[in-house]
């Protein structure tokens, strides 16, 4: 990973068995940021940065509350990964929050709230799931999620654990 | 992304192929026990249990202290290391989005300017 100067600004906590939260402060004003979060064009941008080796193939998103969003990654239509949902709430310039519907019944549903302070923007980022499984199985969605064996061995302590 | 070392893998994965010994695990998960005491529980010798034992031990899953002429044994620190890999595998992956992001805010802030948007 780059040692960049910002490494360590991006805060991730479990808050409790179905709740994950991300903060971080970016130097920008609000509605810059929120724009990097609701035009596609910005969007893609920096949703699937190149460490992460799966490109954004298309991206569609109607940015308003009840509007749907479409992204699609890969390195060709034929292996393509689909992520969809609904916004479920579209307040500019302060929040936004959007379903995660290709987990069916296990789909998260992520809010993201922006701040302004003094020209910088504190963005919070929760991802609330339906159950504790869901978030400990959720990934992110990439191929660079834990690898496979590790996931087996997860479970394998889990369940050792669940039957105390 | 996060480097998990194989060999520890194996070792995991090799110290929990064993029914007597995820057995150990489970029992060890309600309370500590000696390994005299888990011994009887699973009808083994107690050089038998001790071998159990240190394979546990070796893979990280058991930790043993020896309080006077008792050897207890505990689940080992395992389950904290596995939690701080989880939270530590997606801070890498917001950490990644977020740094782009950075890059993209700059942008726009530097376009602003160019185009006589509003000064800062």
């Amino acid at each position: 990973m780059g040692d960049r100067a910002s490494n360590g600004r991006t805060v991730v906590e479990r808050r409790s068995e179905l709740e994950l939260v991300v903060t971080r402060t970016f130097n920008g004003p609000v509605r810059l940021v929120f724009d990097a979060w609701t035009k596609p064009e910005l969007f893609k941008l920096w949703w699937a940065p190149k460490s992460m080796g799966v490109p954004i193939l298309s991206c569609e998103m109607d940015v308003r509350t009840g509007g749907s969003y479409r992204i699609t990654f890969g390195h060709d239509a034929a292996d393509a990964m689909a992520f969809f949902g609904k916004y479920l709430d579209v307040s500019p310039p302060s929040r936004l929050v959007w379903s995660n519907d290709e987990g069916g019944e296990e789909g998260a549903v992520t809010t993201v709230t922006f701040e302004e302070e003094d020209g910088r923007t504190l963005l919070v980022l929760r991802e609330l799931y339906p159950s504790k499984e869901a978030l400990d199985q959720s990934f992110v969605g990439m191929e660079d999620a834990l690898p496979e064996q590790f996931e087996q061995l997860d479970e394998l302590l889990i369940t050792l654990s669940a039957s105390v | 992304m996060v480097q998990f070392s194989t060999a520890r893998l194996d070792a995991s994965f090799a110290a929990l192929s064993d029914a007597t010994r995820r057995g150990v695990l489970e029992q060890l998960g309600s309370a500590d026990a000696s390994i005299t005491e888990l011994a009887e529980k699973f009808h083994m010798t107690l050089t038998g249990m001790k071998k159990h034992i240190g394979v546990l031990e070796q893979a990280g899953l058991v930790t043993t202290e020896k309080v006077g002429r008792v050897r207890t044994c505990r689940l080992g620190s395992r389950g904290l290391e596995e939690e701080a890999a989880w939270i530590e595998a997606r801070r890498q992956i917001w950490n990644a989005r977020f740094d782009a992001l950075d890059d993209v805010i700059e942008a726009l802030k530097r376009k602003e300017k160019v185009d006589g948007g509003q000064s800062e």
